[in-house]
């Protein structure tokens, strides 16, 4: 069992935007009904939204040894049959809106269907196995991390410690549950009694700060992108009292911006905590203590209790000198047991063995504060969502087969690069489409030319000349 | 160019529409419109009447009728 509800039996576990609510008591009693329904150790795809029924299903599954897979309720259909197929799930939990049409309907609660598959119990699962979550949604690979029971339970008890939290807390839902930092913010706060604020309206939205304000909302998480737009939304002159505490993860936020957060949390008695981290790593790795904030703007913090990180140079050697540049590695109970592509794979053990090569490219300067410097891999953060520009690249070949295309980019911007003027826009559109992510993130880009050397491998050195 | 031409315009480039689906958007209802559209499109309306709007207004810009009553408050009349 992950929480043990009955200890905060009278505590509000929950309130949503309707003002429905949930003791702990009544959220232990709602979760055993509806395990009963799934009856017994089985897979589930759970499709999120930031609703009481998708938050029933996760607190239910997980402490009664189902595992959830945890998919956006949005996702695009064919990338959701791809899933379904290649992972065979005993139960779908989904949104009443949602049609299952080989599913047979066993259960209803809080707008929420529960279908039983034709599957049956096709899939097994290794003991130890929790929760499986993708890597990035939008691109619709099937591939899973796999989450363990202690995964989940060491990153919850370093959250929980250093962020300080206790039962009066009431952090308010910025982030979706299918997204691993939206989850670790509902583990940790419900291993401490606290009450979630439950919404899904997005903070561009006076919906969402109606909620905020009305129930009295004292934290949030956020991307990057997330206060980029507070800032324009000139988000330092709203008048939120009960506001304590802002955390930071999913990408490298401006220094410039961290600098206002940081000042304006200061002179306001507030804190603002940039936090590091990957869906591997069960959620979180590192932290920025309050207290350095200002002295280390722009770092990404120290380990988080329980965890240790290392940089390697590219012989594999260990870099033990300040300000070199090497690839973060990091060693903790949170690092997750590994990836699946089939179902097949739900039946592995651990195969990370504790070791995480990030794939970020880091400094540690002399007080051993870490700094993300780069990527190693080809990816990038649109929007707070991991992107593999490979992945996409595969994604329009197989859509557009005649269509020559290379996607590269910097930071939250993806440059889609093609030689066809007409089918640029609708290649465009259509990944904004597949991948649920705004077209602005996507910058069309005409070039004579794809380069690539003699082996026909796309040289994405000679693109760079296009950015900017 | 007229206001109500301004403001049709910002719509149809900020959330990359065509001219006819414009006037029947709502926030949320669509990808096109979503967080990072509207953030798009609110820098697109205070650049084309030369306007700072309040946090409260940004927010309450729901709809395309909604953002004509909005702008009125900035003495844009559409």
């Amino acid at each position: 069992m992950m929480w043990k509800f009955e200890g905060f039996r009278d505590n509000t576990a929950v309130i949503d935007e309707h003002g429905q609510q949930l003791s702990y008591a009544e959220l232990r009693h709602e979760g055993r009904m509806l395990c009963q329904q799934a009856d017994g150790r089985c897979l589930v795809f759970c499709l999120c939204q930031n609703v009481l029924g998708s938050f029933l299903g996760y607190t239910a599954f997980l402490n009664g040894g189902v595992v959830p897979a945890m998919l956006p309720a949005d996702m695009d259909p064919a990338l959701f049959s791809a899933l379904y197929e290649a992972y065979k799930p005993k139960y779908v939990w989904a949104p009443k809106a949602f049609d299952l049409e080989d599913g047979c309907l066993r259960y209803e609660r809080f707008g929420y269907r529960l279908f039983q598959t034709p599957f049956g119990d096709a899939t097994r699962l290794a003991p130890d196995l929790a929760l499986l979550l993708t890597t990035s949604g939008s691109t619709g690979s099937p591939k899973f991390v796999r989450q363990s029971y202690q995964n989940i339970r060491a990153n919850t008890d370093s959250i929980v410690t250093y962020l300080s939290l206790t039962q009066s807390e009431r952090p308010i839902t910025t982030l979706p549950m299918h997204y691993t930092y939206g989850l670790s913010i509902l583990n940790s706060h419900l291993d401490v009694g606290a009450t979630i604020l439950l919404t899904n309206q997005g903070i561009a939205q006076k919906a969402f700060w109606t909620f905020f304000q009305k129930l009295g909302a004292t934290s949030f998480g956020g991307v990057p992108y997330t206060y980029e737009m507070l800032d324009r939304m000139r988000f330092f002159r709203m008048d939120l009292p009960t506001l304590t505490t802002m955390t930071q993860a999913g990408g490298k936020l401006l220094p410039e911006l961290h600098r206002k957060y940081v000042e304006w949390c200061q002179k306001t008695g507030r804190q603002f905590i940039v936090m590091y981290g990957q869906c591997e790593a069960t959620a979180r790795m590192a932290y920025l203590p309050w207290e350095q904030s200002l002295a280390k703007i722009g770092a990404m913090g120290i380990a988080i209790p329980g965890g240790a990180f290392e940089l390697i140079d590219e012989d594999g050697n260990l870099i033990t000198a300040p300000h070199v540049t090497g690839e973060l590695r990091y060693r903790g109970p949170n690092v997750t047991l590994g990836y699946a592509s089939t179902g097949d794979d739900l039946r592995k053990g651990d195969e990370f063995g504790g070791v995480l090569h990030t794939g970020d490219m880091a400094q540690v300067d002399e007080d051993g504060y870490y700094t993300i410097v780069g990527r190693k891999k080809r990816f990038l953060k649109l929007f707070g969502n991991r992107v593999n520009l490979d992945e996409v690249e595969r994604m329009l070949k197989s859509q557009f087969p005649t269509a020559d295309v290379a996607c590269a980019g910097r930071d939250d911007r993806l440059t889609l690069f093609a030689t066809d003027e007409a089918a640029l826009p609708q290649m465009r559109a259509w990944l904004a489409e597949k991948t649920g992510l705004h077209s602005s993130g996507f910058v069309p880009c005409l070039i004579p030319a794809i380069p690539k050397n003699d082996a026909g491998k796309t040289l994405y050195q000679e693109l760079e000349k296009y950015n900017d | 160019m007229t206001n109500s031409e301004k403001y049709h315009n910002a719509f149809v480039t900020a959330l990359e529409v065509t001219p006819a689906q414009a006037p029947d958007l709502v926030y949320g209802k669509s990808n096109a419109w979503d967080s990072v559209g509207h953030m798009t499109l609110i820098a697109a309306l205070e650049d084309a009447f030369d306007i700072m709007m309040e946090m409260d207004d940004i927010i309450d810009l729901s709809s395309f009728e909604k953002g004509k009553e909005i702008l009125r408050k900035y003495d844009v009349e559409i």
